[in-house]
């Protein structure tokens, strides 16, 4: 069923912007980056021929094999304990009377909408050695000397958990809203317990929130380059931090799109397993 | 039971806020090694005030946001009418293109574009900011917009186009009304995104053009600086305002 | 000789100070099929949601063969629950439905098997095991919440509204298969529905239920025929009230003035008095309508017709302006009778087809009431 450009111009100018705007600024730089990834290394145009998997082979060295299993343990780690902590928050958020979760909501959503590098500063602030936290610590005493917590693993992993956890928390409440109270009911009253009943239905059912929130905060997780830069110091550094490095330090273009390339598979992976629980539940994939 | 999900709830929310509370306290103290307190002052204030490329980078943030803000709700409305009302090829691999824009990190789509760019020969600038921050506000305001014509009664501009409107007079008439709030809200998320944006700004953005967020990381990177707090104050009450401009809109709207 | 299966005993239950439940004892039977009956608010739903655990009375006790259940949790009671919206579990196919409640219990994996086959064909679902609830028909998921219930084997089976979902056509199929399951099955049904028809047609005893209280507690002829108030009449089926005044009383016998005309009927159950003011229930189907010329009855004229297929039902308006419903079958030798509008009649009936009740300090219905009451009708 074509219909002539003639008849409905605004149709047409409008599908030729949004399809132009998309395939110039998303597809066509995506492929760049995949084509860059298998090209050669050069000084002053950044890339060139001939194409090789050199830029993969690289990822294994033992240096970054070390930074990237390093980043995606931290990653982990944080999605971790943005579950365990969102897991129930979001639960017992949509057991809150309806009025009150509106303004419980805006509260969660207040962070997504702040400066999130400001955040992460006043981390800083509580974390430093001679900050809050420490301070508070000493006077309480608990310890004699101020202790190293910036510039540590566990700082990062802090400012990353703090940062991301709205994002883990979002997609759990919006399943835990979804999941129909009468169906518990009728776990108990097929003779289930507690336990069965959160182990056979509850986590089944609210699986797809799961794997969005861990979508949302993994993903992030590995790429958010100025939070070890400010928490972590250097040993502590993110797959995003080794991108920035090589694409905008070392110029090595070919080894910075191999490793986006590592994250980009990463989320095609996630995307795929999400899709897949939905459909399960006989919802309709996003 | 109930006891012990309500101070749940609290501890979270209060681990969530406090280190946004000290910012905001600290930032009205004078003391000037930013640990302890040195009774109140605006000094923070007034020094960032006096800094003239912070103030300069301010207003570039700001220009940059307003324009992004601008091009992507309208092309964002755009889409979002099409993906909504038109049947066309590839209107799956459209949305997927969207939904991929949103979910996948930051930092992958900005070497894309700082690739795209160089390769380009485009100077990185204003230009190359506004390309990129348009790109990654879109699906946001799609989003926005799709809800609220999901929650539209389809025979309504039907009705129009049986009245006699063209296409074109039926979406100015009858859709345009009905997004407004969403076009607003939409708009409101995309500068609050332009203004807060680092990452994908540290990629594409070049010494011509300064922006906020980069001058701040550049500041927060050693140490800690107290006009810091006293910016981030003012970047927090910002946002803040906007977040509640958008849901009243919102919440309005839905009357 | 019945024997109790369920008892309740002085059960009052407070939502945010609301009173739902007011001190109320009711034992059911083994092997009956008891309805809760009455409009929504009534407390019918809160009553079933204690009989199955959800709920804890703040007073009174739940028995259960004798022993008390209170306070026993409902994975623990030997009694399921089909739910209004079925309450499927969506991730679950049709046969792990059924299956969850025999897995719960631990049994064999070729018991569950059989067992679940065996419910499945007593609902017609063999064909549809693998099958996830979202590709099923409503009528085939409500029979799955069936099969899902009694594959345990209760000794009760609850029914909140389970066919309030399904169109008109469908419940009234799965009614006539409802009776056949509680027939097959030997099992205790206790139902509950805001619909009278629903109520009628298939209860063994109705307990009519309003704020909390029970109303009337009966088979459904009796609920019918002698409602216990005006507030069971009104409720079950349309009735016209007629008000009527003591004119004499003599042994058995009582003579009434309605409407100026002198009736000699039965003296009712309840105490009655010279002068006293009564109502006179007559159902729309005791009505006869007379021609205009007869000297029984009272003058009145049409003002509705409405064809109903059997029956023919009219609307008479009587010379003091009060309405009176009537419903009369088609008889075979007069096959096109029929009213217009405007048409003169007389308005009489048989003694000893109405029914008596006291005034109760008479308070009208409340709008919510007539709502539930409309409801109930259709």
């Amino acid at each position: 069923m074509m219909r002539s450009i003639k008849q409905q111009p605004f149709r047409a100018a409008v599908l030729v912007l949004v399809w132009g705007w998309l395939l110039f600024l998303v597809l066509a730089p995506n492929i760049l980056v995949v084509g860059a990834s298998v090209m050669t290394r050069n000084p002053s145009t950044f890339i060139s021929l001939p194409l090789n998997l050199d830029a993969y082979r690289q990822l294994f060295n033992p240096l970054y094999l070390d930074v990237f299993l390093h980043s995606l343990y931290m990653a982990a780690l944080t999605t971790l304990i943005c579950l365990l902590i969102g897991y129930p928050f979001a639960w017992a958020l949509s057991r809150v009377e309806k009025r009150r979760q509106m303004l419980l909501i805006f509260l969660l959503i207040v962070p997504f909408w702040t400066n999130s590098l400001v955040r992460t500063y006043a981390l800083k602030l509580i974390l430093a050695t001679n900050g809050l936290l420490n301070s508070a610590l000493m006077s309480l005493g608990v310890i004699d000397e101020p202790a190293q917590l910036l510039y540590t693993e566990g700082a990062v992993i802090v400012g990353l958990v703090y940062l991301l956890l709205p994002f883990m928390i979002l997609p759990l409440y919006s399943v835990f809203e979804d999941l129909r109270q009468d169906v518990l009911l009728a776990s108990h009253d097929l003779g289930a317990g507690r336990f069965a009943t959160f182990k056979n239905v509850v986590v089944p059912l609210t699986l797809p929130g799961v794997l969005a929130g861990v979508m949302l905060v993994l993903l992030p997780a590995m790429g958010l380059f100025f939070v070890p830069d400010i928490l972590g110091g250097s040993r502590n550094l993110l797959v995003g931090n080794v991108i920035k490095n090589q694409f905008l330090d070392a110029r090595n273009w070919p080894f910075g799109a191999a490793a986006s390339i590592v994250l980009t598979l990463t989320m095609a992976l996630l995307m795929f397993a999400h899709r897949l629980s939905k459909r399960r539940l006989g919802e309709e994939g996003a | 039971m109930r006891w012990l999900s309500r101070s749940y709830l609290t501890l979270v929310y209060l681990l969530l806020y406090v280190p946004i509370v000290v910012l905001v306290v600290f930032s009205f103290n004078d003391s000037r090694t930013g640990y302890n307190w040195g009774g109140l002052s605006l000094r923070w204030y007034d020094s960032l005030f006096n800094n003239h490329a912070m103030v300069q980078a301010m207003w570039n943030s700001l220009w940059l946001a307003l324009t992004a803000a601008t091009v992507s709700t309208i092309i964002g409305a755009l889409t979002a009418l099409a993906l909504h009302r038109y049947r066309f090829r590839g209107k799956r691999v459209l949305n997927g293109m969207l939904f991929v824009v949103m979910m996948s990190p930051e930092i992958v789509l900005a070497i894309s574009l700082l690739g795209l760019f160089l390769l380009l020969g485009l100077k990185l600038g204003y230009v190359s900011l506004l390309l990129a921050h348009v790109t990654f506000c879109l699906p946001f305001v799609v989003i926005t917009v799709m809800a609220r014509l999901s929650g539209f009664d389809e025979r309504l501009p039907e009705a129009a186009r049986d009245l006699g409107a063209s296409d074109f007079t039926m979406t100015r008439t009858v859709l345009l009304p009905v997004i407004m709030p969403a076009l607003m809200a939409g708009w409101l998320l995309g500068f609050t995104l332009s203004m807060d944006d680092v990452v994908v700004s540290t990629f594409v953005s070049g010494p011509s053009y300064e922006i906020l967020p980069l001058r701040i990381y550049s500041m927060v990177r050693v140490g800690l600086k107290p006009e810091v707090n006293a910016l981030g104050t003012l970047l927090l009450v910002f946002s803040l305002v906007m977040l509640m401009l958008s849901q009243r809109i919102l919440s309005r709207s839905k009357q | 000789m019945t024997k109790t299966l369920l008892s309740l005993s002085g059960i009052s239950k407070q939502f945010d100070g609301k009173t739902v439940l007011d001190e109320l004892s009711l034992t059911i039977d083994d092997g009956e099929f008891i309805t809760l009956l009455g409009p929504s608010g009534c407390g019918k739903t809160t009553l079933l949601r204690m009989m199955a655990g959800f709920e804890h009375p703040d007073e009174g006790t739940v028995t259960l063969s004798g022993v008390d259940i209170t306070q026993t949790p409902p994975e623990h009671r030997p009694l399921n629950t089909v739910f209004q919206n079925y309450a499927l579990f969506p991730h679950m196919s049709v046969f792990d439905n059924v299956a969850y409640g025999l897995k719960m219990e631990k049994r064999p994996k070729a018991e569950i098997a059989e067992r679940v086959e065996e419910a499945l064909a007593m609902v017609q679902l063999e064909d549809f095991v693998r099958r996830k609830p979202h590709q099923l028909s409503g009528g085939q998921q409500q029979r799955v919440a069936i099969a899902r219930a009694v594959v345990k084997r209760p000794k009760m089976l609850l029914l909140d509204e389970p066919l309030s979902a399904l169109d008109y056509k469908l419940r009234r199929t799965m009614q006539v298969e409802l009776k056949r399951l509680q027939r097959e099955l030997g099992i205790t049904f206790v139902f509950v529905t805001h619909d009278q028809e629903e109520a009628l047609s298939m209860s063994d005893r109705i307990v009519v239920l309003k704020d909390g209280h029970i109303q009337q507690l009966g088979t459904p002829r009796e609920v019918y025929e002698r409602p216990a108030n005006v507030f069971t009449a009104r409720f079950v089926g349309q009735t016209n009230f007629f008000p009527g005044r003591v004119t004499k009383i003599e042994g058995e016998r009582i003579s009434v003035d309605v409407f100026g005309l002198t009736r000699d009927l039965n003296k009712p159950s309840f105490r009655v008095a010279m002068n006293q003011s009564l109502h006179v229930l007559l159902r729309p189907e005791d009505i006869r309508v007379l021609a205009p010329d007869d000297t029984d009855g009272v003058a009145g004229k049409i003002v509705e017709r409405n064809y109903k297929g059997s029956t023919l039902d009219s609307v008479i308006e009587l010379e003091d302006g009060s309405h009176v419903m009537a419903s009369e079958f088609f008889d075979e030798d007069d096959p096109t009778f029929d009213y217009s509008i405007g048409e003169r009649v007389r308005v009489s009936w048989v003694d000893g087809w109405e029914w008596l009740l006291a005034e109760e300090g008479d308070e009208p219905l409340t709008d919510e009431e007539e709502l539930a009451a409309d409801d109930a009708e259709h």
